[in-house]
């Protein structure tokens, strides 16, 4: 019998076969494969619902904080131009900067992008926004002057069709022809025309010939097709468009103009030949004329400062900093409340998690030596706030914290307080303490009690018959043996202290709010997003640290939910 | 044995009850001597460990006292008391080091640290874990656990210890052993120990004296040979090692008993606790005191027909069911000898005992 079951071992060098003759490594592993398949199916449908709300959201708050595109996006010419503007020669960039700025903010205006973009940069340095505002309403006239003068030299220069001749790519006139007659076959014949316009594309030469031009009729084209629906093709030029022609002419050599075929450079010659005697008009003037704070090298060194795609404003601003074009400065005195909010915040969450171990261990304690029964009914009554509403609950402390409230009320009653000087429990940091550690407090008994169920009586006892009192016997041998009870609790009250909101929010007044009531109010009331990011991301980090911190001090292995 | 006053420990009169409507532990006398190993032995929830937290002090007595060197206990708290005690699962606390666990009882009796540890160190010694000090609890194997758990309770020299079934997690060659430590350790330091067990084994290889329990009262208190041999009643009887039993009515008494079995064979038997004629009574008989050799009977000893129903071999002995007055399992133990017999089922022989090894008892 013994014999038979030996029979492998004859194979001794060389891997191990399984019995279909493959190696038994590659085996398993297939057998391990389909196992490990069935578990990632199981956990799939989580797995993606995770994703999907919880990290995703993450990464973007980790993005926004950071994130700056705006600037760039909505000036991108002013953006290249304005990095050599030195803010501290205390003058307006230069022409050429305020050139670019012109078809950056007509463009915007246009598509109705230029308020957005004062209201961020206002967060930045304040009254950018009105300044965008009242500008953005006048910069399409910026060029009249030099409309006016071209026209007077060949009132070809106000029509479209010239500029449409002067700028586009031939090919694509020729298929915006033949779009245009394809509807109105489709027109005369009532059928239905859904074929979209070609997209306006610019002719090669006249980017190097009149750069400025060139970008700035683009832009128009682009804006009238797209954005409003309209034909370039019909459409007068915005008036920074001459602006551009202006100052191309200026410095475009007559060799140049050649390059743009007989027709053009007719009519360019002409024009660069009447621009020297131009009447000009300075652009700084329309802008201060426009709102004289144009005039502040401080915000055209903001509009520099925040021109790049990434900045760390937004945490700068979280900790009471801002970025200014000198560098980091601290904010102004009046300015600074987040470090305040953060102390504030993990301050009261500190104390909550206190109140709430004092409160729950003893209780904890009394639960988990009754018998059965009578903790099963008491642990109802420990649960029970979880089932009325957070507001509900939340609205109660307010009835009862009141000045003219129950509590008071007793108190006066009672002759401990005197009427005159009814406490005040609300819409402080008390208030906030009061009702949160009345929240919070199933979160510290639950896992304390299901860990001293763990602890058999009989330690205690063992502790007695060896000679230790009481106290000795709970502090040295009970105590030390809850202490995973107490770590699980206060992470947990912590950690939902720190980021609550609508219970400081209702019974908080000023002085009794968090950190998260200002993110909220960055997220729904001032919209500046970018902030609540970046303070949302302190917060997760300050979390992550004590985390951290908490694991290197107690070991989070330390921590027991029962 | 009952009443006396004159023990280290003496119970006069306990009773226990935990709910007021039951008694646990019913009209308990005990007296205990100084130095003596006292096993209380008895089915579960007969009121073993609730008399022995009641010497420790975690339940109160309902009635009467519990005496500790002649002064009455009931009132001292349990850290008061000075009673050693090594629990059912050891309770050696996780959160410290072995030296440490026995370091606790001296640290709160503020014994100086030079005096600490060399008390630590003795009594690890003394249970072969000297090398063991700096473990935690949840690192040592069951038998360590057990030895420190002893050590914990011995350290501060308490004149008594108590044991609630300390062996019942070990394994059968660990307990063996551990009885044997703990018996000799018990007697070299004069302890007195009271000791609780299920096990009848450790019970009668251990102690001094047994109390057996049942029902909340102490059936036979007595050395583990006079309780073997001399169980004053059925339970005891029955409870410690194996027994055969015949039911039967007292037909004569007069010194010995003479008892009519059911099926109408007539034996000798010792009277124990039946008193008069007709009476229902238990015969018992140890299975290694029949005999089937004739030849070895004294003459006039009483023989009895049986038939073999089952043979089993079990090394050192030989287990024989027997079919004898109608009861079916009679079981007899006979030595693996090289002239011993081996029974084959079906076979019909003639047994026989001495009639002091035949004791009548009550019926139950
Ligand atoms: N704390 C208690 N409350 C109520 N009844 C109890 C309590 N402790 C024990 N009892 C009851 O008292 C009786 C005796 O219990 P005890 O623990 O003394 O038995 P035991 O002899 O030690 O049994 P075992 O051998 O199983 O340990 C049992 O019926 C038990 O149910
Ligand atoms: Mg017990």
């Amino acid at each position: 019998m013994t014999e038979t079951a030996t029979a492998p071992a004859g194979t001794d060098t060389g891997p191990v076969l399984a019995a279909d003759g493959l190696p038994l490594k590659r085996s398993l592993r297939r057998a391990l494969r389909a196992q490990k398949l069935r578990a990632l199916m199981l956990i799939a449908p989580l797995l993606i619902f995770i994703l999907v709300t919880f990290i995703a959201p993450i990464a973007d708050m980790l993005f926004r904080s950071v994130e700056n595109q705006i600037v760039a996006e909505t000036l991108p010419r002013t953006a290249r131009a304005i990095q050599d503007y030195d803010p501290d020669s205390g003058t307006m960039p230069s022409e050429a900067v305020l050139a670019a700025f012109t078809y950056d903010l007509t463009a915007a205006s246009e598509r109705k992008l230029h308020t957005r973009l004062g209201t961020r940069l206002n967060y930045e340095y304040t009254g950018v926004s009105s300044l965008f505002r009242k500008a953005g309403r006048r910069v399409d006239d910026f060029g009249e002057t030099y409309r006016d003068q071209f026209a007077a030299v060949d009132p070809a220069w106000e029509e479209p069709a010239t500029w449409i001749a002067l700028m586009a790519d031939p090919d694509w006139v020729a298929e915006y022809r033949a779009w245009t007659a394809a509807g109105e076959a489709a027109k005369a014949a009532r059928r239905e025309f859904t074929q979209a316009q070609p997209l306006f594309r610019l002719r090669d030469e006249v980017a190097d010939v009149l750069p400025e031009t060139a970008s700035a009729y683009a832009e128009f084209a682009r804006i009238a097709q797209v954005e409003d629906g309209d034909d370039p093709a019909a459409e007068d030029p915005w008036a920074p468009v001459y602006l551009a022609l202006y100052r191309d002419l200026l410095h475009v050599g007559p060799g140049a103009i050649a390059q743009l075929g007989p027709e053009a450079e007719a009519m360019l010659d002409a024009a660069h030949d009447a621009v020297e005697g131009f009447e000009t008009v300075n652009l700084a003037d329309l802008y201060l004329e426009a709102d004289k704070d144009w005039g502040d090298p401080g915000v055209w060194g903001t509009i520099k400062t925040f021109s790049s795609a990434y900045t760390p404003g937004y945490f700068l601003n979280a900790v009471d900093l801002q970025l200014t074009p000198d560098g980091v400065a601290a904010q102004p005195e009046d300015r600074q409340i987040y470090i305040m909010l953060f102390e504030r915040t993990l301050f009261m969450s500190l104390m909550i998690m206190g109140s709430c171990v004092l409160l729950g261990y003893p209780i904890a304690y009394l639960l988990s030596n009754l018998p059965l029964r009578t903790s099963n009914l008491l642990m109802i009554l420990v649960l029970l706030p979880f089932w009325t509403s957070l507001l509900v609950r939340t609205s109660a402390w307010k009835v009862l914290l009141q000045q003219q409230g129950v509590i008071n009320d007793i108190l006066v009653w009672l002759g401990i307080v005197s009427n005159s000087g009814r406490l005040i429990l609300i819409n402080n940091q008390t208030g906030t303490i009061i009702a949160m550690t009345h929240i919070l407090l199933p979160f510290m008994i639950l896992p304390l009690y299901s860990v001293m169920k763990t602890i058999p009586p009989s330690y205690v006892r063992a502790a007695k018959s060896l000679g230790a009192t009481n106290w000795t016997a709970f502090w040295r041998v009970y105590f030390p043996q809850s202490v995973p009870g107490i770590g699980a609790g206060c992470i947990l009250v912590f950690i939902l202290a720190i980021g609550y909101y609508i219970t400081p929010e209702l019974v908080g007044g000023t002085s009794g709010t968090f950190i998260s009531n200002r993110i909220a109010y960055h997220i729904s009331s001032s919209l500046n997003w970018g902030l609540a990011a970046a303070l949302g991301s302190i917060l997760l980090a300050v979390v992550l640290i004590l985390y951290w911190a908490y694991d290197k001090l107690v070991g989070i292995d330390n921590v027991s939910l029962g | 044995m009952t009443g006396t006053s004159d023990g280290f420990v003496v119970f006069d009169r306990v009773q226990k009850s935990y709910d007021g409507e039951t008694l646990v532990v019913k009209d308990l006398n005990l007296s205990i001597g100084k130095g003596e190993f006292l096993t209380m032995l008895g089915p579960s929830g007969s009121g073993k460990t609730t008399c022995l937290m009641m010497l420790a002090g975690f339940e109160t007595a309902t009635h009467g006292d519990i005496l500790l060197d002649g002064k009455p206990i009931n009132n001292i708290p349990p850290h008061k008391r000075g009673i050693g005690m090594v629990f059912q699962n050891y309770a050696l606390f996780p959160h410290m080091t072995v030296a440490e666990n026995l370091a606790f009882p001296l640290e709160v009796r503020k014994i100086g640290r030079a005096d600490r540890e060399a008390k630590v160190q003795r009594a690890l010694e003394m249970v072969q874990m000297g090398a063991f000090g700096g473990r935690r609890p949840a690192q040592l194997s069951g038998g360590q656990q057990q030895r420190i758990a002893l050590a914990r309770a011995l350290v501060f020299e308490p004149e008594l210890v108590l044991m609630d079934e300390p062996l019942g997690a070990l394994d059968k060659q660990l307990r063996e052993h551990m009885q044997f430590e703990i018996t000799r350790l018990a007697h070299n330091l004069g302890i007195t120990t009271v000791y609780v067990t299920h096990d009848q084994t450790e019970a009668l290889t251990m102690s001094d004296r047994v109390a057996v329990f049942n029902d909340g009262r102490i059936q036979q208190l007595a050395r583990p040979d006079e309780l073997y041999e001399k169980p004053v009643n059925s339970f005891v009887a029955q409870f410690i090692g194996e027994n055969n039993t015949l039911l039967g009515r007292v037909k004569e008494i007069n010194g010995t008993a003479l008892v009519e079995l059911d099926d109408g064979e007539v034996i000798d038997a010792i009277p124990v606790n039946v008193r008069n004629r007709g009476d229902r009574t238990l015969v018992s008989i140890r299975p290694e005191r029949v005999e089937i050799d004739p030849k070895r009977l004294t003459p006039g000893a009483h023989l009895i027909h049986a038939e073999v129903l089952e043979f089993i071999y079990m090394g050192d002995i030989y287990r024989t069911r027997l079919r004898v007055a109608g009861n079916d399992d009679f079981v007899i133990k006979t030595r693996n000898a090289p002239d011993q017999r081996r029974l084959r089922p079906g076979e019909h022989i003639e047994i026989g005992w001495l009639p002091e090894d035949c004791r009548a008892l009550d019926a139950p």
